[in-house]
């Protein structure tokens, strides 16, 4: 069946193609098999995954609706454009007829407002349609970041800083609940099934039960902090408040899912050879510099693992955000797939959803690369 | 307290912890114990003991009467029928594709593998949600063979709710792990010994994989029992709608807090035992799986 | 002999193939009541009888939960698959006949002369679709708390003004009685924004949108009227006369049952559960007149045709049958909702002369002014929603208008003028 004087030069092409260089030809069956194997699985990521993806990747550079009669049209970088489009203006102070400075009645210097440069302002084409993103005082004036979009460059940024927050906090407590639950008590397989209990109920249910316990007038967690400080806890409105809603989203997040991780570092911490710990005991090791020098080495590869899973999930930040907060208040629970949604279906902008879809998946890659060149490195060295 | 024995020391160690493991415990079930004993109420002393301890409390008028109004709102049967169905089938389905891939890219030399193995990670990255829209289109053009010979468009079907669910990233990924972490020897043991492929694939490796099975199983059991957005989009009978649409039926313009209550008790329940079933072969899988690296 | 068997052969066969010929039309129909049993007792009713009634058609309904029923109707306008009768929200009907989903509906002559106007879906010139009842808000109060505060009972003619609606709600949160003097039902994210909201700001003059054009919001939205608007509302917030945007639904169910709120705006379809708990001394009053007249939101679901029916016909057929008298009170003293003609307001039990809800009949006749008609609609309101969430959180109300109306302008022009002449 195979001959013997054939070469990779005057072997078929499919053979070429699928048995790889370093290998002999007479391998082709292995190449063959691999490739059948592998086929069915890459065959339906492709139809349900790749494609739809490659479709929403071309829809972003068009101005197709969801529901319009209008025609489709290329409209090229557009849609980024509106997204990612940010300036840097500088606003000057007012000032009276004779140059001097006005104030405000509290003190502070006053400016034109904002909107007088970037509404149809025919000598600030440039500013047109912007937005105040945030600003800051640089001497008389008050340097301004301007923005297109400026729910979208919020959103970004709070699923970078959710991302960011919970990759840490949901992995230590994780690490913390493996730590403790990782001795042979008795009872311990059902803390372990209770502690795993809310990554089993579904996220939407999660968030609805959780919309009661953050109520900010008779909600649970408020009448629980008041019993535990006898009474001297002011109540919070969580979800209500600019400044707790985010990290109430985090808290609840972490919540739902560090059992899951929880159960990684605990399998993570049985594959360290028990040795190891006798022979840190022997040099009269203690708990902290056991964990310092036996653990966490042990655990450094569950870790890498933890942390791309967290953050991958992170960065598709919203379930919680459409059941419980809707991105607000103030955007300060906006987030880039909640966006991508909204626009996509709700404002039926479908080209402008999948910009933002294109966006994040282009974030989220290179995340994975820089995460997977910083983790190779170590490994060399 | 010198005079304090060992023994003693050592029971005053081990209460402790277990009164940390059950403050910890608390943190973890309250909500699942507040959504339970609600569902035990009236709408009106639901939301009224929403805000206090007395949440936790079952009584009052306690009652099954949400259960039976929730079943009588939503075809329960039905919809558990097509939930079990689709999930089960889908499990099965993803167990078999996933570590068949997971198997040619740990075991088999083929050109190519390392870039698909990467395309494949990177798919992972992809949000269900963002993807919704184009699928839909992609499903609706694509041909079955129905009763009536070769038909046009998934809609309004079984399929379109298991088959573009049946691999998926990290699944692959997962049983990819595990199996490069076996010994070489095992698969070139039986190699020598004049086995196929395909038989070291069902004879020698599925059956050691069982504890990285019972991950995937339950990663998708999760994803498939929980689907709602999809079905949405796609089934437009009510014999055919799965469990978690089901939830929608209770937002009225009053919305029935109490049902909704009972119809997720009911809903998160069979997750729960169905995470105990597998829970040991769970973490065992975990124990041993590629997390080493 | 042989003539003879084709011809028995051939009559067999006519008479076999004759029930297929005239074999009745299916009509597929699609309702967002799923999970609402009263509501599909009625519309199964309302079919049955239809079908009873010709032999030409029948129909066949699929129920949907209402919570996602647009998104189902999209996905099955996205891939070609929808049925022959289509239930549709009023405000979005427009959008729905603009893409080329929905054709005209063609009555015969009268047959919605004593609808209510909220009741029924026109644009661009023609009749889309028709509902069989409307919905109204108002506020609903305590008699006794009116009373003991010396607050006047406004009435139809003669509403509260801004003003004195104003004064009235700081007194009665400085009874301290109440955590909130009036409850908006910020709750209720969504469609109830803009339904329940918008008429405070054309009460004040302004609009979501300039109606004269429908080409821009710029001056309707973010003119002085709107700014006084914005101003009023926030203040509602600051000034910690109303629950802001986390009040959960529980409160918002509760609350004014409770007592906790003292006023509460509100829908008809929640009157008669707060009258089964507050009883006579609950009062359904009209909205303040901020000096542009009081108005409320108009237009619930109706009924229309979808262009990809092939019997168009029977699917008007069937629309004329269910919007008889009759149906529309069974619909009425079931799902409790304004039925949309006098002589059915007079058959249903709440809505008739003396019937508990009966000032909800004449608020919608006298009041109702229909959400924007335009195809952009769906965005429109979402925009909207967002404005006024994040100007009772405390935003800046001329910026955040402003940039409201960049949006819907943008929308609008991205959409080549949602069909108006641009």
């Amino acid at each position: 069946m195979i001959r013997a004087a054939e070469t990779r030069k005057n072997a078929p092409l499919w053979v070429r193609l699928l048995v790889p260089k370093d290998a002999p030809l007479y391998q082709r069956n292995e190449a063959i098999l691999g490739w059948l194997m592998a086929f069915p699985a890459l065959l339906v990521l492709t139809i349900f995954l790749v494609i739809p993806f490659l479709m929403a990747f071309v829809m972003s550079f068009t101005n197709q609706r969801l529901v319009s009669p209008n025609p489709t049209e290329w409209v090229g970088l557009r849609n980024f454009e509106r997204l990612l489009t940010v300036r840097l203006f500088t606003l000057e102070p007012e000032r009276d007829e004779g140059g001097a400075l006005v104030y405000d009645d509290d003190g502070s210097i006053a400016y034109p407002r904002l909107r007088n440069f970037t509404r149809k302002n025919p000598d600030y084409p440039e500013l047109n349609g912007l937005r105040e993103f945030t600003s800051w005082q640089s001497g008389e004036n008050r340097t301004v970041i301007l923005a297109a979009d400026v729910v979208f460059l919020r959103a970004l940024i709070n699923t970078l800083i959710f991302a960011g927050v919970i990759a840490p906090l949901q992995g230590g407590l994780a690490l913390l609940l493996a730590l403790l639950l990782n001795q042979a008590l008795p009872f311990i397989n059902v803390f372990r099934a209770i502690y795993f209990a809310p990554v089993v109920v579904s996220m939407v249910v999660v968030s609805l039960l959780w919309r009661f316990i953050y109520d900010g007038q008779n909600g649970l967690l408020n009448t629980m902090l008041g019993i535990v400080t006898f009474g001297s806890f002011q109540p919070v409105d969580w979800l209500g408040n600019p400044y707790t809603a985010m990290p109430a989203l985090i808290a609840m997040s972490a919540w739902q899912a560090v059992g899951f991780h929880m159960v990684i570092w605990l399998s993570g911490l049985q594959t360290i050879p028990t040795s190891l710990y006798e022979a840190a005991a022997l040099d009269g090791a203690g708990a902290w510099q056991k964990f310092r020098y036996v653990t966490w080495p042990g655990l450094r590869n569950t870790a890498v693992l933890i942390l791309i899973v967290i953050v991958i999930q992170a960065m598709g930040l919203f379930v919680q955000v459409d059941v419980m907060t809707r991105g607000g208040p103030l955007d300060a629970t906006q987030s880039v797939v909640f966006q991508a949604v909204q626009r996509g279906y709700d404002k039926q902008d479908i080209a402008e959803g999948s910009a933002i879809s294109v966006v994040l998946f282009i974030i989220v890659l290179a995340i994975t690369i820089v995460n997977r060149y910083l983790t190779r490195d170590r490994d060399t060295s | 307290m010198t005079t304090m024995t060992w023994e003693t020391r050592h029971r005053l160690i081990v209460s402790l912890r277990y009164t940390l493991l059950i403050l910890i415990s608390a943190i973890f079930i309250f909500p699942i114990v507040f959504m339970v004993v609600s569902s035990l109420k009236p709408d009106l002393q639901l939301l009224r003991d929403s805000g206090s301890l007395l949440a936790f409390l079952p009584y009052g008028d306690v009652s099954l009467n949400n259960y039976a109004d929730a079943f009588e709102r939503v075809p329960m049967a039905q919809f558990a029928f097509n939930s079990i169905f689709t999930t089960v089938v889908a499990m099965f389905a993803s167990i078999l594709l996933n570590s068949m891939a997971a198997f040619s890219f740990a075991f088999l030399r083929w050109r190519g593998k390392a870039l698909v193995l990467s395309l494949i990670i990177a798919t992972f990255i992809v949000p269900f949600e963002v993807i919704a829209i184009p699928l839909l289109l992609v499903v609706n053009s694509l041909p079955w063979i129905g009763p009536q010979g070769i038909e046009v468009g998934w809609l309004n079907t079984y399929h379109v709710q298991i088959l573009p669910f049946i691999a998926d990233s990290l699944g692959i990924f997962l049983f990819y792990q595990y199996f490069r972490d076996l010994p070489d020897e095992l698969v070139e043991a039986s190699r020598i010994d004049g086995a196929s492929i395909w038989q070291i694939y069902t004879r020698i490796i599925m059956p050691i994989a069982g504890p990285i099975l019972a991950t995937v199983a339950i990663l998708k059991f999760l994803v498939m029992w929980n689907a709602y957005i999809w079905p949405l989009m796609t089934i437009r009978s009510e014999e055919l709608r799965p469990i978690m649409v089901g939830l929608q039926y209770f937002f009225q313009l009053n919305t029935q807090w109490g049902e909704i209550m009972a119809y997720l008790s009911v809903v998160t329940i069979p997750v729960l035992i169905f995470y105990l079933a597998l829970q040991r072969a769970f973490i065992e899988s975990i124990a041993t799986s590629g997390i080493k690296g | 002999m042989k003539k003879a068997m084709l011809t028995l052969t051939l009559v067999v066969f006519l008479v076999a193939t004759a029930p297929m010929v005239s074999a009745q039309t299916e009509l597929s129909m699609w309702y967002h009541g799923a999970g609402n049993y009263v509501e599909r007792d009625l519309i199964i009713q309302i079919i049955e009888d239809f079908n009873a009634s010709q032999s030409e058609y029948v129909v066949t309904l699929e129920e949907f939960p209402q919570e996602s029923y647009n998104s189902s109707i999209v996905a099955a306008a996205a891939a070609g698959d929808l049925p022959d009768i289509i239930d549709v929200d009023g405000p979005v009907m427009p959008g729905w006949a603009w893409a080329g989903w929905m054709v005209p509906l063609s009555l015969s002559e009268g047959a919605l002369d004593d609808f209510l106007p909220g009741a029924i879906g026109e644009w661009n010139g023609e009749i889309y679709s028709v509902g069989l009842w409307d919905a109204a808000v108002s506020i609903y109060a305590r008699r006794s708390a009116l009373e003991a505060n010396d607050i006047r009972i406004p009435t139809l003619d003669d509403p509260w003004t801004g003003e004195e609606f104003d004064a009235i709600l700081e007194t009665l949160q400085a009874t301290g009685d109440y955590e909130y003097a009036f409850d908006l039902g910020m709750a209720w994210t969504g469609e109830w924004y803009p339904y329940a909201f918008s008429p405070f700001l054309q009460s004040f003059g302004g609009d979501m949108i300039d109606r004269s054009t429908y080409l821009t919001a710029e001056g309707a939205l973010n003119g002085e009227a709107g700014v006084a608007f914005g101003n009023w509302w926030q203040s509602l917030f600051q000034r910690g006369l109303a629950p802001g945007t986390s009040q959960d639904g529980a409160d918002r169910e509760t609350g004014f049952i409770d007592g906790r709120y003292a006023l509460q705006w509100n829908g008809n379809w929640a009157g008669i559960t707060a009258l089964e708990a507050v009883g006579d001394d609950l009062l359904f009053l009209p909205a303040p007149d901020f000096g542009d007249g009081s108005t409320i939101g108009a237009a619930s679901w109706q009924l229309g045709i979808s262009s990809t029916s092939e019997n168009p016909e029977g699917a008007a057929a069937f629309i004329e049958f269910a919007i008889q008298d009759e149906y529309l009170a069974a619909f009425s003293d079931g799902i409790g909702l304004i039925p949309a003609t006098a002589n059915a307001a007079a058959m249903s039990n709440s809505y008739a002369p003396g019937g508990p809800l009966e000032v909800y009949f004449a608020l919608s006749e006298a009041q109702a002014l229909v959400r924007p008609v335009t195809p952009g609609y769906a965005t429109l309101a979402l925009i909207f929603e967002k404005a006024l969430a994040d100007i009772a959180n405390g935003a800046d109300v001329q910026d955040t208008l402003d940039a409201a109306v960049d949006e819907i302008d943008a929308d609008i022009e991205d959409n080549m003028g949602y069909g108006f002449d641009m």
